[in-house]
């Protein structure tokens, strides 16, 4: 019988912790899925952060470090000046990226460090239970803001991948969604992408993915998914930042 | 080699370069700004790699990195740039990843001032970061001993894989003196098989995790266990301690770093006052010398005994429950980077024989 479908070996047989129809599992899987597809499984390394994917270092088949939250641009580059021939991604929530890591991976960016990030964008905390981030949307009811965001208070949602993508050392940005399989195909299209561009030694390179977090969202998965398209991908457009 | 007149940042930068340190990364704050200089020129000359971060934050997770990816990796920075380095000192430690880090210190808390300082013995030798770890610290009181110490310091984190702390005031940097490097170019490093460098599935070495969480119990239980066991071993094996004139001494001097050399001077002063003085002077301060300087103490000659430091009075904790209560510790010193003179610590030792 034909082979249709294998679970690729840069994933470990560890089961996901993630919550039904949780965004994680499916990012993991796409990194995985590319990683492999590059042949560059043994000689990558990956950054777990702090926030519902901290066990990243469980699932991925390859050496793996974890972060202290929002530090892990930085940890990527000792990696990388110490093996400038491996490769190293970083995994981040909008917490850890966009509110406590801002310095780190500003300036990943602006050294043009040739690392991968993954950004993980679901509006929220998700591993501490639903408090406001930097993402959360106007409106948006938290744990932190149960009013509803209100942008007179705390401002309005940060777009990362604008702000990385006028950064001189950054050499792919990109924002994708998980939506639909059509825009899952994209993302991870955008991902290799993102590695391509560090295997060239371009510069630093980050994929922003608007993920679903049912949980706290206090949606069904299948409203979840509704919800980000309806509200997520109007104010955060997908699409190619920058590409040199 | 002969000996050559270096400013110590600059000795400590080569000396640490002679052991095997490739990477070096930090941020600028004085009065250590001419060890990240010296690195800056002299790490790509060997093949290495300096990077100034964009703070000490950042600083510290690069060493974390490097030293998780298996490197010789070092740190300077000064007391408030320490400060900002604990979270990641205590990441570092959880993770068991060796690396070095010089604090050359200055006046605190806050700003404090950028003279020479003792103030952060607390910081170093207690914790600094949260958590249940240790660093292992050195307490240099020369340029040359520091230059004597860096290869001692690197096979010391590399040997625990543990954090190491060079803890130096301003002095030892700013300061000029003859010093003899120890020339090595290259130098042989230890295999570090548990490092991130690349993982090959149908190889013998397991995956590689540079991780401080264990978030089960019995997990995080068996993290400590490793590490007190360790430590135990630090404690019986690494303590550094230099006794001056101790045998047969009245009144006994306690310091480390620049002030130990005042207290010298102190010795001699009183000795040819006829008073027996000595002075015992930590070179680790952890592990403390803690039997060493109980059987000083122990010696019936002695009468009591004097910790002098630049800080309000940190390291004397140390020393009067190494002594127990046996003998009468007293403190002299000032925070705010006042030194005492060599006269006024021999007077203070005269007025204690006089009460
Ligand atoms: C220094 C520090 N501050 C705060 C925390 C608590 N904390 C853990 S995860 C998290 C936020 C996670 O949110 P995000 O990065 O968006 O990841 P998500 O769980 O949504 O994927 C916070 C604040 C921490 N672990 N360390
Ligand atoms: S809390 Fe949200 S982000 Fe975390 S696992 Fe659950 S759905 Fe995913
Ligand atoms: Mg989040």
């Amino acid at each position: 019988m034909a082979t249709v479908f294998k679970k690729t070996p840069v994933l470990t047989d560890v089961p996901f912790h993630y919550c039904p129809g949780c965004g994680h599992g499916i990012v993991h899987r796409l990194v995985a899925e590319v990683i492999e597809e590059l042949g560059i499984q043994e000689k990558c390394a990956g950054v777990a952060p702090v926030g519902c994917a901290v066990f990243l270092y469980n699932y991925m088949n390859i050496d793996m470090y974890e972060a202290a939250h929002g530090r892990a641009p930085a940890v990527a580059t000792g990696f990388k000046r110490v093996h400038p021939d491996k490769y190293i991604f970083t995994y981040q929530g909008d917490g850890d990226l966009a509110s406590i890591g801002t310095a780190e991976i500003v300036h990943a960016a602006h050294r043009g460090e040739k690392i991968t990030t993954i950004f993980i964008n679901n509006a929220i905390y998700g591993m501490t239970g639903g408090q406001m981030a930097p993402t959360t949307l106007v409106g948006q009811k938290t744990t932190t803001s149960p009013l509803g965001r209100d942008p007179e208070h705390c401002g309005k949602p940060i777009r990362i991948a604008e702000m990385l993508s006028t950064i001189e050392g950054s050499a792919f940005i990109a924002r994708c969604a998980l939506n639909s399989t059509p825009n899952i195909i994209k993302t991870k299209q955008a991902i290799k992408k993102a590695f391509q561009a560090q295997i060239d030694r371009k510069g630093f390179s980050m994929v922003e993915i608007l993920s679903p977090c049912p949980t706290n969202w206090g949606k069904a998965p299948g409203e979840a998914m509704q919800w980000l398209e309806d509200n997520m991908i109007p104010y955060y457009p997908l699409g190619t930042f920058k590409e040199v | 080699m002969a000996k050559k007149l270096m400013k110590g940042c600059e000795a400590i930068a080569e000396a640490a370069i002679q052991a095997g340190c490739r990477y070096f990364f930090g941020y600028p704050i004085t009065p250590q700004n001419d060890i990240p200089e010296y690195m800056s020129l002299r790490l790509p000359q060997v093949g290495g790699c300096f990077l100034q971060a964009e703070s000490e934050v950042a600083a510290i997770n690069m060493v974390y990195g490097a030293g998780g990816a298996g490197a010789r990796v070092m740190t300077s920075s000064s007391s408030p740039g320490i400060s900002l380095k604990q979270e990641g000192i205590s990441t570092i430690a959880g993770a068991e990843v060796p690396c070095v880090i010089v604090n050359m210190m200055r006046g605190g808390p806050g700003l404090g001032n950028i003279q020479a300082s003792q103030g952060d013995y607390f910081q170093a030798v207690k914790g600094g970061g949260h958590g249940d770890y240790r660093c292992v610290v050195y307490a240099p009181s020369s340029i040359q001993e520091t230059v004597d110490l860096m290869p001692k310091a690197f096979d010391t984190a590399d040997n625990y894989r543990i954090p190491v702390i060079i803890l130096a005031d301003g002095l030892i940097g700013q300061m000029m003196e003859p010093v003899e490097l120890h020339m090595n170019p290259n130098p042989v490093l230890p295999e570090k098989p548990w490092a991130a460098q690349g993982w090959d599935p149908k190889g013998t070495r397991p995956r590689a995790v540079i991780n401080s969480l264990y978030i089960e119990t019995e997990d995080l239980d068996g993290l400590m266990t490793r590490l007190n066991a360790r430590y135990d071993v630090i404690r019986e094996k690494e303590v550094m301690v230099e006794k001056y004139h101790t045998e047969g001494a009245e009144y006994i001097l306690c310091a480390y770093g620049t002030v130990a050399r005042v207290c010298k001077a102190a010795v001699r002063i009183l000795e040819e006052n006829g008073v027996k003085a000595g002075l015992v002077r930590p070179i680790t301060l952890w592990p403390f010398p803690t039997k060493e300087v109980h059987e000083v103490f122990a010696q019936e000659s002695v009468k009591g005994g004097l910790t002098v430091e630049i800080s309000n009075g940190q390291m004397v904790e140390d020393i009067r429950l190494a002594v127990n209560g046996i003998k009468p510790v007293e403190y002299m010193g000032k925070g705010g980077s006042v030194i005492p003179s060599a006269e006024d610590i021999a007077e203070r030792i005269m007025q204690m024989r006089r009460a």
